[in-house]
């Protein structure tokens, strides 16, 4: 059976050059960076070789670097780091509705211990209204968090804008690049950011490594303390190897991301063309233009998304879904409710999202096998063919306002 | 995530569709789960003889959905009764724990037809 996966918002394969490059700092190099003799000295270097190559991609300087266990520490660290430090100053956070659960979650944890949040809503193509950030700014407003990209319709949100914005009022600012680094240009100099995130899965590189870019100069209260490593701003013992990869695949990423930009983007409109001309009452969440080049999310009404993956499983094509059934919980993406979109269409997102290894003829395959599953699964639907009884049940018809 | 059985169901559903002047239609919603299920039957002296479902749902839903359908068909009114959704769901060996509510809805709406099948009747 053909694999097709075009799930990389989720994770991507670690590249070949990348665990290439990896390999001798398992056994030959095993040693602890921090040690004195022959064993340290052998990896010090590779560790700082890769804290240069992460700062290039970003544009920052190779100090302003500290490696991270995943996109998740990052923005638990950049967040309560930000609380603990400037709890002084005031109280107040502003971030977003549509956040990964890694700021959200955060967030609601700061709450529990007094401190307010204001969550940006966002409008039906899940877009933020710039005046209403600047209004939610009071004396009391301590940090700005809001991602670079959003992991589920790829939205890119305007950070340049926004970095403006916290640097006239000197408010922090927090940026979760966890989906937009490798993928579009990150210039944290050009945004005026203080705080990024960004995640080493998703850009070829090992799970479980990333990065938290922290402007010079900017007081944050470390999230693990211990020994001395990352000077001082963040204990534990290097993931040596990791640390190399996401060196590697951020190089790689400086090197590659235009031409992939064009090319992935190709690919991503060709499917999103296909699926509107072939399927009839299919929604687009997100932005039409200001989105990631390989992101597509779509809701094909009548049907639930989780029987929908299941399907394209079957075909040997992975996706994923913001429908309740996926999720965990009983509840449909928190991002489909903060853009409003009907509830029944929320449990039938879908994403796309591709990656350098998609190739046309996988997005023809998708485009042969997507529009008879639809039809199948619609066939199957009670809300399909109502002749125009509307569903009566007032809890299928709600829209959920944040 | 699924037994085999749940993945037999939903990648092969049995009887699927709907029933033309059916004795008894019954339809249950669960928005928060995202699911939706209409059965439809035809009863002749007192047993179900046919019985059809359309579902709007995840892969449990539709297998639940499925699974109901053939334990119904040949039962009494008073049998099919008695059918619960815990029944459907260890006919299927078993849903996972996040799914078990899911299943609510397949005994639910072969009851809620029969019901119909009995107000109509009256
Ligand atoms: C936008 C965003 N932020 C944070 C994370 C968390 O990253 P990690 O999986 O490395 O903890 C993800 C990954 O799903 C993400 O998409
Ligand atoms: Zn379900």
């Amino acid at each position: 059976m053909k694999r097709i996966y075009m799930d990389n918002n989720a994770t991507t394969a670690v590249r070949p050059e990348v665990l290439e490059a990896m390999l001798p700092y398992f056994r030959e190099h095993f040693g602890n960076p921090s040690s004195v003799h022959w064993a340290g000295r052998a990896v010090s270097p590779a560790v700082e070789k890769a804290r240069e190559q992460v700062a290039k991609l970003i544009n920052c300087s190779a100090a302003e670097i500290v490696f991270i266990s995943c996109g998740s520490e990052g923005d638990n660290h950049a967040i309560k780091g930000t609380a603990e430090s400037l709890k002084d100053k005031g109280n107040h956070i502003i971030t977003t509705t549509v956040e990964h659960p890694a700021v959200l979650h955060t967030c609601k944890a700061l709450e529990k211990q007094g401190f307010e949040v204001t969550y940006l809503p966002v409008d039906k193509d899940g877009m933020l209204d710039l005046d209403a950030l600047e209004k939610a700014i009071t004396d009391k407003t301590i940090l700005i968090s809001i991602m670079w990209a959003n992991n589920e319709t790829g939205n890119i949100f305007p950070v340049e804008q926004i970095g403006a914005i916290a640097k006239k009022h000197k408010v922090r600012f927090h940026t979760d690049a966890v989906q937009a680094v490798g993928k579009i240009p990150v210039d944290v100099q050009a945004a005026g950011v203080d705080l990024l995130v960004l995640s080493g899965h998703k850009i070829g590189a090992p799970k479980g490594v990333g990065a938290l870019y922290i402007r010079r100069g900017t007081k944050l209260t470390p999230l693990i303390h211990g020994g001395h490593q990352e000077r001082n701003r963040r204990a534990g013992t290097h993931n040596v190897p990791s640390i190399v990869g996401l060196g590697v695949a951020c190089e790689l990423a400086g090197a590659e991301q235009a031409e992939h930009y064009a090319r992935i983007k190709a690919l991503r409109d060709r499917l999103e063309k296909g699926i509107f001309d072939q399927v009839p009452e299919v929604k687009l969440n997100g932005h039409p233009e200001l989105r990631l080049p390989n992101t597509l999310n779509v809701s094909f009404a009548y049907i639930e998304g989780e029987s929908l993956l299941l399907n394209f499983d079957m075909k040997g094509i992975a996706a994923s879904s913001g429908s309740a059934c996926t999720s965990g919980s009983l509840e449909p993406s928190h991002v489909m409710g903060a853009m409003c979109v009907d509830v029944v269409l929320a449990h039938s997102s879908t994403r796309f999202s591709l990656g350098a290894d998609n190739t046309q003829e996988d997005v023809d395959y998708v485009l042969e096998v997507l529009p008879p599953i639809v039809q199948r699964l619609r066939e199957m639907s009670p809300l399909y063919n109502r002749g125009g009884k509307p569903l009566t049940c007032d809890e299928c018809q709600i829209v959920r306002r944040v | 995530m699924y037994t085999d059985k749940v993945m037999d169901h939903f990648s092969n559903p049995r009887n699927v569709g709907e029933i033309e002047n059916a004795d008894g239609v019954g339809e249950v919603g669960n928005a928060s789960c995202g699911d939706i299920m209409k059965i439809y039957l035809k009863v002749e002296n007192n047993i179900i003889k046919d019985v059809k479902f359309k579902t709007f749902g995840c892969g449990a839903a539709i297998a639940t959905s499925s699974m109901v359908t053939e334990m119904a068909i040949g039962k009494t009114i008073d049998e099919a009764l008695e059918l619960t959704n815990a029944a459907v769901a260890e006919a299927l060996d078993g849903l996972p724990p996040a799914k078990i509510h899911c299943s609510n809805l397949a005994a639910d709406a072969l009851h809620e037809a029969i019901k119909n099948y009995k107000e109509s009747k009256a």
